[in-house]
């Protein structure tokens, strides 16, 4: 039974690390840009929610409505600006001008909170569980952050199939230079994406600061799972995201439960195998994102 | 009344053209792709550019659409200086080019292709519905992705992708390539339909008896420049084959 509990526990832990995915896999998949900053932009996310909360005296489940609008209007600025500049010079560019941004916002961190760790406070909600049996219980947070992680990855394929800025973002996707001859502002196109990336990511980092307490150098681990959840499902495959997220989660909490010191490597293996023997992805050639 | 008398005196040479392109010199890195190319479409008119490969053909068309910035020149459209507009823009004022190799977005369905063209488009009687009715067989492969489909029919969605935008000038760029001549003629018989609408097409086109049958005028580059204008049937085959290789001077030396 403790096994089915590490299996549980681990597709719930998946869910968070594919809303981390999300956000890396969107912008890889629309413009083909790989974010090293994406983790750092979350524990971003995850300070301004405990600076605001005691301002605002809000509910810290509810500092979402103020940190998502913050990271929509970061995204599409941060593209139609940096993003873009780096861009139009090269895939390369970009690589370096995302990495020195983590270094930067790390370094600021830094400077800012010191190195302690710190955690959204969310009160008494954070040890509450559903008990299903004497080995498996269901915490609420996790189960809440699962639900969420579904819930958006669904809502963005959703997006993407059927709405007509969803249509414009696979268009641009598929080819730049024929999007414009159809009249599609495609920097605009990759605004709203990027817009759309950086809400997800401050979810993220929401849900991850609830879920632990982290430090201003936590964000290159969360880019290092959130990387790896994105190939394992399959570059470019939302579904494949979750997929993805879902099969670290577990293969890390089997790994803990098999022994505490290999949770991280069991994890970084199944991740290995993947790109040595299927290095598409589970989820290969279904570019819908 | 007062329409009849405008349409008496308006001579098809006075009639403002819809496109007009002014010593349009254009270079790709060191290469001068086009020379001060001039021309002047009119509405309802097919005007046709032969040449071989590397005459600048579709370097004259991108720029037409904004894909290349001109050193020098300038593209007129309804009387409006566009030169600097950006590619999507122009689709709003009403260019609208059908790419060389089509390039359809291969993610998007067929219904999806047609509804992504009318994004900039301007105003105008062209809905997916007419785009339809040019193309019946499209109503019953609307969910298939583009890559299901023959050379012939993904040139068709290119083509309604372009006329869902509405455009006042159609830009073809090598319509035949690649396709059987059945089809290619198939796809030249759309042309007419186009034209009653008032519509100006410039086509680019290798085959020249296809271009000769279609144009209403046709324009040789060489090289990228002009060696030959006017309406087709005011040259004889070995002037035009004169001007498509440039053998002018040889054969007046001779």
């Amino acid at each position: 039974m403790t096994w089915v509990n590490a299996v549980v526990q681990g597709v719930l832990l998946g869910g968070l690390f594919a809303l981390f995915a999300c956000g890396l896999s969107l912008l890889f998949g629309t413009m083909r840009v790989i974010n090293l900053a994406h983790g750092d932009l979350a524990v971003v996310a995850a300070f301004l929610a405990v600076e605001i909360v005691p301002v605002t005296h809000l509910p810290a489940l509810l500092s979402f409505v103020i940190v998502v609008p913050i990271f929509l209007a970061l995204g599409y600025v941060g593209q139609r600006t940096l993003i873009q500049t780096s861009l139009d010079r090269g895939a390369f560019t970009v690589l370096l001008v995302t990495f020195g941004l983590s270094v930067v916002i790390e370094n600021m961190l830094l400077e800012v909170f010191s190195a302690n760790s710190r955690s959204i406070n969310i009160g008494s909600l954070v040890s509450k569980s559903i008990h299903v049996n004497a080995q498996i219980s269901i915490a609420y947070l996790s189960l809440g952050i699962f639900v969420v992680a579904v819930v958006v990855l669904l809502g963005l394929q959703y997006f993407l199939s059927r709405s007509s800025m969803g249509r414009m973002i696979r268009a641009v996707a598929d080819d730049q230079e024929a999007s414009q001859l159809v009249g599609i502002d495609h920097r605009h196109v990759f605004g709203i994406a990027a817009a759309i990336a950086f809400a997800t990511v401050a979810l993220a980092g929401l849900a991850f600061g609830m879920y632990s307490s982290f430090a201003p150098t936590a964000g290159q681990e969360r880019l290092i799972y959130a990387f790896e959840a994105v190939v394992i499902g399959g570059l470019g495959s939302l579904w494949g995201t979750l997929v993805g997220g879902i099969i670290l989660g577990v293969a890390q909490t089997v790994g803990g439960q098999i022994d505490p010191s290999l949770q991280i490597l069991a994890g970084n293996l199944v991740f290995l195998a993947v790109i040595a023997f299927r290095p598409e992805g589970i989820f290969k050639g279904r570019v819908e994102a | 009344m007062t329409e009849a008398s405008g349409q008496g005196t308006r001579s098809a040479d006075a009639e403002p053209p819809v496109l007009e392109v002014r010593d349009l010199t254009v270079f790709h890195g060191q290469l001068r792709a086009l020379s001060a190319v001039s021309l002047r479409v009119r509405a309802g008119a097919v005007h046709a550019i032969i040449g071989a490969n590397g005459a600048g053909k579709s370097t004259l068309l991108r720029t037409i659409a904004g894909l290349h910035r001109p050193a020098q020149g300038a593209v007129v459209l309804g009387g409006v200086d566009v030169t600097h507009r950006l590619p999507h823009d122009r689709v709003a004022d009403g260019v609208v080019l059908v790419p060389e190799g089509r390039r359809l977005f291969p993610s998007l369905t067929v219904e999806e292709n047609i509804l992504v063209g009318r994004r900039g488009s301007g105003e105008g009687s062209w809905t997916p519905e007419r785009v339809y009715d040019l193309f019946p067989w499209m109503r019953e492969r609307l969910d298939q992705r583009t890559a299901q489909l023959s050379g012939g029919e993904q040139q068709a969605v290119a083509i309604g992708r372009a006329l869902a935008g509405n455009p006042r000038v159609l830009l073809l760029d090598e319509l035949s390539l690649g396709l059987a001549p059945l089809v290619v003629r198939q796809i030249y018989g759309l042309i007419p339909e186009l034209l009653e609408s008032g519509m100006a097409v410039l086509l680019v086109e290798q085959d020249v008896s296809q271009a000769v049958r279609t144009a209403s005028t046709i324009q040789c580059l060489l090289e990228g420049r002009t060696t030959l204008e006017g309406r087709p049937e005011e040259f004889t085959p070995e002037q035009i084959e004169a001007a498509y290789f440039g053998l002018a001077s040889s054969r007046a030396a001779e």
